[in-house]
């Protein structure tokens, strides 16, 4: 059976998931957004991964949330309150996402891994670091590489070529 | 361990359906990305649980790797989006339809 934690942070992660879908302002949405990444970082604390925990912390909530605050601070005022859906179109959603979780939940309940239990201790983190710098290591290359090519891919793409660059020369 | 497997599974099935829900009712592209990245999530959880009760590294080890391609895509993501918006002034996806030069 899950424990009072284990419930108070699934209420947490899918409320705010569903808040930050659903707020006015895509604002408040951002921050909620936050609070999911958040609350998914917590469930890796009882998964009993702090490792992988404290990189979501970093990655996530640290910078991916703050870039898409500011990115939703470059739009304008009126299109960040504004909501654009149409009626049917949500109930169409809203029943498509019973369907998915009533139909992948009832499959997930009926095979093997309901009854999976552990008491083996957890992986040692220090296991992580090896893997990564001997079986894993043309692989971490290959994402320092997509890494650096995306983030200056994003900066082309985000470059103003109508702007003059004014430099001062006295 | 008091936690099972299936509560940690049921969770991601959860966020995996307000994902897809977010996917296809929203027409803001940046909420569109929100729903992505709760989607990039649920996958991320998925993965360390049952790395978590095998037990074995790789499942942790491949959410780090998910993590951080995570975070270039979001970076490629939001500048399209920038373009996108300073060619149409708006973020409604339906107005991106011409998507010629």
């Amino acid at each position: 059976m899950a424990d009072a934690v284990f419930l108070a942070l699934s209420v947490i992660t899918i409320g705010s998931a569903i808040a930050a879908l659903e707020m006015r302002s895509l604002i408040y949405g951002s921050i909620a957004l936050m609070g999911t990444l958040g609350g998914i970082a917590g469930f890796f604390l009882l998964l009993d991964s702090p490792f992988v925990a404290m990189f979501q912390l970093a990655v996530y909530v640290g910078s991916i949330a703050v870039l898409i605050l500011f990115t939703v601070m470059l739009v304008k005022r009126e299109l960040i309150f504004k909501k654009i859906e149409d009626k049917r179109r949500k109930f169409a959603g809203i029943a498509l996402m019973l369907i998915f979780m009533v139909a992948l939940g009832s499959v997930i309940m009926d095979s093997g891994i309901k009854s999976i239990t552990t008491n083996e201790p957890a992986v040692d983190f220090r296991n992580i670091g090896a893997d990564f710098l001997t079986y894993y290591w043309p692989a971490l290359i290959l994402m320092g590489l997509i890494l650096a090519g995306s983030v200056t891919g994003a900066l082309v793409l985000a470059r103003r070529e109508d702007i003059q660059n004014e430099q001062r020369t006295d | 361990m008091s936690n099972e497997l299936i509560d940690f599974v049921l969770v991601s099935i959860a966020l995996l359906g307000i994902g897809i829900y977010g996917l296809s009712v929203k027409r803001n592209a940046i909420r569109m990305l929100f729903a992505v990245e709760i989607i990039i999530n649920a996958a991320n959880l998925n993965l360390v649980a049952f790395g978590r009760f095998l037990p074995h590294s790789g499942g942790q080890t491949l959410a780090l790797f998910s993590i951080a391609i995570a975070a270039a895509e979001v970076a490629v993501g939001l500048s399209l989006i920038i373009v996108a918006y300073r060619m149409y002034q708006n973020i409604d996806i339906a107005d991106f339809r011409s998507l010629k030069g």
